[in-house]
């Protein structure tokens, strides 16, 4: 029987000629990925193991995102645990803060992870990796110190839903709005266990930056790991950012998928995650005056360049709207000084934004932007679960980087085509 | 391995963010960890839980985030196993290498209530409501799996020569 494209990559990791959905195996890791949060807790497994040497130094990341720079003593000390950890067992690729971005920004940036690889990483997002036809995906701290150990991890091969894309997406509608609509239209849990497939002829028209997006936000649909056949503009990326040569995997023509969908980009519409599922999408006929408080356009799902620039092409020349606390976060420090040679940092700062500096930050209610009760923020962000970004009572909205730059405008969740006419100038709001 | 006690019950889609809001992820001291557990959707959880007690809960339980720091705080609560419809797939995993009980089994969480004393024995795959008299029966999870959860999880495990 065929394989999809998950399916051969785990294969060929765990030495097999062939593997089916349900059989369970043990493949061996491209690379291992923790953060601030999670590290600590891996490196205290770790210990436990008792041996004296990491299973290759050049396979470990270690990125200080979500608390740093350091937003309190405790994590400062967390931070510390894993600067010398990694100074101990010399793992090469530590990011503290002045080389940090946000994880799963950082690491295709790095050319850290290539088409082909198999990784894991102690934060639920690594699925973002799938964007390079990477088999990638999150696992806890116990499964990070294992494989920290021994290079290898377990899985059960998953099946697959396959999404069939088609046509080209609209002025103004993003990368975002695709994955918030296919998770408005398969659940939260849709594709719990599985993999999410990506392929069709419209992929060519979706930027590698959209891809990551989208795959970023997989696991939101309770997918092990979402994943984009390769195509010439994948190898280009790669190519342009990494040494080491990608390995290209494509799904068998009769590889068994439990669920086909076609997904015709043109007809997606910016979409909004209402509180508190992502799930819980609309499209601008289904939202009345929503009135928000805050703005946070960053993220490992929306913090790359492309997502600053599609918000400055609406902030520019604007300014946002009394009362609206709009923070931007370029998501590495290589993202950070483009968009301020491309002059959008200015745009920002002139439309009355905050810059910040690389950090995970409100995104999980750490610091930077934390909700007050009763508060609502539209955010790029991708979980809007109760309390994510601060008090239990206080709303998150997710969307797109242009929604959330056309919101920061009017102070109401805003349909960005609205705000800007065709030309992109001018205005009818 | 049997566990009996008093159900504490939620919905469905029951985050890692409630289960342990990433405001207090800066430490990785289980007890801490622990007294926030469940605070953001059920702030006298942590005053009313009881050594050995039950958590009972819908479907996809403990999506989200990655965090191990979840199912910790859920275990050093004094819970004794989580029975739920689904769970999500990294919480899952989770829960097994840090030896933290789980069972799926939707007809039982269906008939559960609030209160209930419930039994469940993992070596036969039964779950019991003592205080309905009804029993649900589940697939037990395979030897090696139960040897993790009982020895307190997978380094231990590893440590203690189970898991070679
Ligand atoms: S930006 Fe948010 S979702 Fe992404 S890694 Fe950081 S905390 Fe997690």
């Amino acid at each position: 029987m065929g394989m999809t494209m998950t399916q051969k990559i785990l294969a060929a990791h765990a030495g097999l000629d062939s593997v089916c959905a349900g059989q369970l195996i043990l493949a061996n890791l491209d690379m291992v990925l923790g953060n601030d949060i999670t590290s600590p807790v891996a490196i205290r497994e770790f210990d436990r193991l008792g041996i004296d040497s990491v299973f290759d130094k050049n396979k470990i990341t270690m990125v200080m995102d979500h608390f740093a720079p350091n937003k309190d003593i405790k994590a400062a000390e967390q931070c510390k645990v894993c600067r010398e950890f990694c100074g101990e067992y010399n793992v090469q690729n530590f990011f503290d803060v002045g080389k940090m971005g946000i994880e799963h920004a950082l690491l295709p940036e790095k050319g850290l992870v290539v088409s082909g690889d198999a990784v894991i990483g102690a934060d639920s997002h690594t699925c973002t990796y799938g964007a390079l036809g990477a088999f990638s995906t999150g696992v806890g701290s116990t499964d990070m110190a294992c494989a920290m150990a021994v290079g290898k991890a377990w899985f059960k091969v998953p099946s697959a839903i396959k999404f069939v894309l088609k046509g080209k997406l609209a002025r103004f509608v993003s990368g975002k709005d695709v994955i918030l609509h296919i998770i408005g239209k398969i659940g939260v849990d849709g594709a719990l266990y599985k993999s999410m497939e990506f392929t069709g002829e419209g992929l060519s028209s979706l930027s590698v930056s959209d891809r990551l997006c989208i795959a970023n936000m997989a696991i939101e649909a309770g997918a092990k790991n979402g994943i984009f056949e390769v195509d010439n503009l994948t190898l280009d990326y790669v190519k342009a950012h990494s040494q080491r040569n990608p390995v290209v995997y494509s799904a068998d023509s009769d590889a068994e998928y439990d669920e086909v969908y076609e997904i015709n980009l043109s007809e997606i519409e910016p979409t909004v995650a209402f509180p508190h599922l992502p799930e819980n999408t609309r499209t601008f006929d289904q939202i009345e005056n929503v009135k928000i408080d805050q703005v946070v356009i960053g993220s490992c799902t929306n913090g790359r360049l492309e997502d600053l620039a599609a918000a400055a092409e609406i902030l520019k020349g604007r300014k946002v709207a009394d009362n609206v606390r709009t923070i931007i976060i370029p998501a590495t420090q290589q993202i950070y000084l483009e968009a301020m040679k491309k002059g959008l940092l200015e745009i920002f700062i002139e439309s009355g934004a905050v810059v910040s500096t690389p950090t995970c930050g409100p995104c999980l209610g750490g610091h930077m932007g934390i909700l007050a009760k009763g508060e609502r923020a539209v955010a790029t962000t991708n979980r809007n679960f109760v309390g994510r970004m601060g008090h239990p009572q206080s709303e998150v909205y997710l969307a797109s980087p242009a929604v959330a730059a056309a919101s920061a405008v009017t102070g109401f969740i805003t349909d960005p085509r609205k705000l800007m006419d065709t030309n992109g100038h001018g205005g009818n709001l | 391995m049997k566990y009996c006690g008093t159900a504490i019950k939620y919905g469905d889609n029951v985050d890692t963010d409630v289960i342990i809001p990433a405001r207090y992820l800066n430490t990785s001291d289980n007890r801490e960890l622990a007294s926030h557990c469940m605070e953001d959707i059920d702030p006298s959880f942590v005053n009313r839980v009881k050594h050995g007690d039950i958590m009972v809960a819908g479907q996809n339980f403990g999506c989200g985030s990655s965090r191990e720091h979840a199912p910790i705080a859920i275990k050093e609560s004094g819970i004794s196993i989580v029975i739920a419809a689904s769970f999500a797939r990294i919480f899952y995993r989770n829960a097994i290498n840090i030896g933290l009980g789980i069972v799926e089994c939707p007809e039982a969480v269906n008939e559960i209530s609030e209160g209930d004393v419930v039994e469940a024995d993992m070596d036969n795959g039964i779950i019991f409501n003592k205080t309905t008299g009804k029993k649900y029966e589940t697939a037990p999870f395979p030897e090696f799996i139960q040897k993790i959860i009982e020895n307190g999880g997978l380094i231990q495990s590893i440590a203690d020569g189970i898991v070679k």
